[in-house]
């Protein structure tokens, strides 16, 4: 393939792709995203291209290793089509199977099958399982049918076409769509993307950078890396119709090192569209320039903050400063830098393409578009939700993630990541936007939801959250350096029976204090755990504080674990694994004794026991 | 010119000043730890936040960084001002419990004592300002010490703890450190630079007339070499020349 140098070069390089895939063959997806690496996803891979070569299928049938769809609690997924079939923890052992039964002949594997928790059904084909069914998914919807290393694959499905249609606009007039369909950064701030293009293009100097935000940092987060992973081109083209509108022929992608498949899969995207020249000089014929560059992140969480993810690309200590000048006009080398997310910049074409009425239908009045949310903790389908914004947390939580596990109660949900806050069950309900969640004390952040059931203790969780921010805060300003941790340490003192009455108020003190007087957002939104915790769930606190007592049973030095004898019959279970020999067996049929001065509180007899003999007070 | 006004005075300002440098040409305190004049502001001490108001919203910043807007009204001394000063100075009091100039600066403000418990109370005497790296980069040139580590574990160093290389012994670091965290001491014909966990050591110099020690070696040569000054330049002390 030569280098593509007009609208009518990509058309018909896209044709004959289409051509080319005319006559369909059956096709074998398999995920290749970091969740089902993790599960074995790789050797079903390998197993898939034997078993293919076995039965001398090699032609026949297609295999594509495809990004991550977001179901990553069932990897490691495979989806066959035309049939559309999803087949969930797929082994080694399964891949003659699946490739005999049902690409041979379509027969459905049953056991492979997905089962919804919920109902029992099982759904056979991708698009009826409930979890994708309640979805929206235009961000994340082409990644099970992509091969990220294959740009033919981006190309058939319409990729660079907005790129192409940008060309033919002024960088004004694109600027004015993006103003128009209402899109707000998705990394955290959610500043209104084209306000930010506007006050960049129109900052004095030059050159102009943008720069890819792929740092993400918080814990148990990763929608921006199944964007860069399985869907590269898509960032690549929203960055350049967004160097396009603001004058920048330099681009960067900052993307954190811990994310080794992200950085590959966006390096072999770069190298893809250089030699197709969709990045280089004279871009289509537009006589548009640009380069990208890929930066690697060494791991600091505050180096998603943008001005010192701009001092860790400028080679210097991620360190932030004050913004009072802002980065669009003074930023990277002090040059004039427009920063979006990942996510944002993948909105782009699908904005330029629809128009921005088609986009701003979507969502709620002041947030438009739909949210990736990374769905994770005590819920039955844990993994990736991308849905309109708006949607309640009652439905993402219980509608598309299946509801609390193992039956229990829902208590609580973190979002926004370690600096979100804890919204009760009083306010699931709650439309999730933007400015909703900053109204109830926490905040969309990159889209971190963790859900957390009965079972868990919210000063113990506040605590969490802090002992991460005391670690990843740059100790640059006294506040964040010095106020995370004397919260930390107030809040240890707490959850060990130390608390003392008047903790709270000086929780709530040095907190004002925090969110008032600390130089960067990791500071000023430190406090959102502790806040709205103590905001929500005050009576918890209290209870560590007054009667020393952990409602949720967490706090190993407000705990004891106890044998309840009507229950025990004497199984040995839980004596077989007590580590430190706590429990005696005292014969067939009568309860075993628990020593509380042996015991180290670790649970795992609660855990082991089958007839909820253990108990927690 | 800019007119801004501070707690309730109508001001002129200079186009890129900031508005605690407005505010101290016209006699109006605003605390500040980790500000000098020489040196570029650097907003980490967060002593001298002011409260602005601006299309009637009003928000927190720091006067050190801030620059001064037409119209903006700043209050240095509203009561949301002084709770967030002293919740700092309770923080730098807790951090530095024992230096006396932490404890008056904290007295000052009406600080006595840190409300946190006594058992977590630390004696370091550096409140991180760095003031005495930015003192050692921007005016002295060398950077022979360094902001170390991150958050809680940050310190002022030399590389690896060392005596560094590139210091030159000016004690540029020890002058500008504001509260007493860096030491200098010259004794007989050595001059020792100390922080808390690093030290470096310098011959002085001799003068060839009244044979006191009067400037380090190394400092002398830098100086020389800067300046393109003959070899013999420096052997005779300011006092006998």
């Amino acid at each position: 393939m030569g280098k593509i140098k007009s609208l009518q070069d990509l058309e018909a390089l896209r044709s004959t792709i289409k051509e080319k895939r005319r006559i369909t063959k059956p096709c074998v997806a398999i995920c290749a995203g970091a969740g089902c690496l993790a599960l074995g996803g790789r050797e079903v891979i390998d197993a898939t291209v034997e078993e293919l070569e076995k039965q001398n299928l090699q032609g026949k049938v297609d295999i594509k290793t495809t990004g991550c769809p977001g179901f990553c609690e069932q990897g490691p997924l495979v989806i066959i089509s035309p049939q559309d079939v999803i087949y969930t923890h797929v082994k080694v052992e399964d891949v003659p199977e699946i490739i005999s039964k049902t690409v041979i002949n379509g027969e459905i594997v049953d056991r492979l099958l997905y089962t919804d928790p919920a109902t029992g059904e099982k759904p056979v084909c991708e698009s009826d399982v409930p979890f994708y069914k309640k979805q929206k998914r235009l961000l994340l919807g082409n990644n099970s049918k992509i091969d990220p290393n294959n740009i033919e694959d981006y190309i058939a499905l319409g990729g660079y076409s907005a790129l192409a249609k940008a060309f033919a606009w002024s960088p004004e007039q694109i600027i004015e769509e993006i103003k128009k369909s209402g899109l707000r950064g998705r990394g955290g701030g959610g500043f209104p993307t084209g306000q930010k293009w506007e006050s960049c293009r129109n900052a004095p100097g030059e050159p102009k950078y943008v720069i890819a935000n792929c740092d993400e940092g918080d814990p148990g987060a990763f929608m921006n890396r199944a964007l860069m992973e399985g869907n590269p081109h898509s960032v690549l083209e929203g960055l350049l119709i967004c160097a396009y509108a603001i004058g920048s022929h330099e681009g960067y992608i900052y993307v954190r090192n811990e994310y080794p498949v992200a950085v590959e899969n966006a390096t072999i995207a770069i190298k893809q569209a250089e030699q197709l020249g969709f990045l280089g000089e004279n871009i289509l014929g537009s006589g548009f320039d640009f380069t990208i560059r890929i930066n690697r992140g060494g791991g600091a969480f505050v180096c998603g903050e943008s001005t010192a993810l701009m001092a860790s690309l400028e080679g210097r200590v991620g360190e932030p400063r004050a913004k009072y000048i802002h980065t669009v006009e003074k930023g990277l080398w002090d040059k004039p830098s427009n920063l979006n997310n990942v996510e944002t910049l993948a909105n782009v074409p699908l904005i330029i393409n629809n128009g921005a009425d088609w986009f701003s239908a979507i969502g709620t009045e002041g947030s438009k578009g739909t949210k990736i949310f990374s769905l994770v903790g005590k819920v039955n389908n844990t993994g990736l939700v991308e849905v309109p914004m708006g949607m309640t947390l009652r439905e993402v939580i219980y509608g598309i993630g299946g509801g609390i596990r193992d039956g229990k109660k829902f208590k609580g949900v973190q979002t926004g990541g370690p600096s979100g806050g804890v919204i009760p069950e009083s306010m699931l309900d709650m439309p999730v936007d933007f400015d909703e969640l900053t109204k109830a004390g926490s905040m969309m952040g990159s889209g971190g939801m963790i859900v957390m059931d009965e079972d868990t203790c919210m000063v113990d969780t506040a605590k969490y959250f802090l002992t991460f921010l005391e670690e990843e805060s740059c100790g640059k300003c006294v506040p964040c350096r010095e106020g995370i941790k004397r919260m930390r340490q107030i809040l240890t003192d707490i959850t060990e029976g130390k608390g003392e009455e008047k903790d709270i108020a000086l929780l709530e003190r040095i907190g004002e204090a925090l969110k008032d007087s600390s130089l960067c957002a990791l500071g000023t939104t430190a406090t959102n755990p502790v806040l709205s915790t103590i905001r929500y769930f005050r009576n918890e606190y209290e209870a560590h504080i007054k009667e020393k007592r952990c409602p949720a049973g967490v706090c190993k030095a407000l705990i004891q674990y106890y044998i309840i004898d009507e229950k025990c019959v004497g199984c040995r279970l839980c004596e077989k694994a007590c580590p430190t020999e706590a429990i005696t067996f005292m014969g067939k049929r009568k309860p075993v004794v628990l020593e509380q001065n042996k015991c180290i509180k670790c649970g795992i007899c609660k855990d082991v026991c089958k007839l909820e003999a253990v108990g927690v007070k | 010119m800019i007119t801004i006004n501070i707690d309730g005075q109508e001001l002129k300002a200079k186009d890129g000043q900031t508005i605690l440098e407005v505010a101290r040409e016209s006699g109006i305190y605003i605390p500040t730890l980790c500000y000098h004049e020489n040196l570029a502001p650097y907003g980490a001490c967060r002593l001298c936040i002011v409260e602005i108001s601006k299309n009637g919203r009003s928000r927190m910043v720091a006067s050190c960084l801030y620059p001064a807007e037409e119209g903006i009204e700043v209050k240095t001394n509203s009561p949301r001002v002084i709770d967030n000063r002293k919740m700092i100075m309770e923080l730098l009091l807790a951090r530095c419990s024992q230096n006396e100039v932490i404890k008056k600066l904290a007295s000052e403000m009406g600080v006595e004592q840190s409300s946190f418990k006594s058992e977590y109370l630390e004696n370091n005497d550096c409140i991180l300002c760095g003031l005495c790296v930015r003192a050692c980069e921007e005016v002295v040139g060398v950077s022979a010490i360094s902001l170390v580590n991150r958050g809680v574990n940050r310190e002022v160093a030399s590389p690896f703890f060392e005596p560094s290389a590139s210091c030159i012994g000016c004690g540029s670091c020890s002058y500008v450190c504001p509260t007493g965290a860096i030491k200098m001491e010259d004794k007989e014909d050595t001059r020792v630079i100390q922080g808390s966990k690093w030290k470096t050591e310098f011959k002085l110099k001799k003068c060839k007339v009244c044979g006191n020690y009067w400037a380090p070696e190394a400092q002398l040569e830098y100086i020389r070499k800067k300046l393109n000054l003959p070899p013999d330049f420096f052997d005779v002390c300011p006092n006998c020349r």
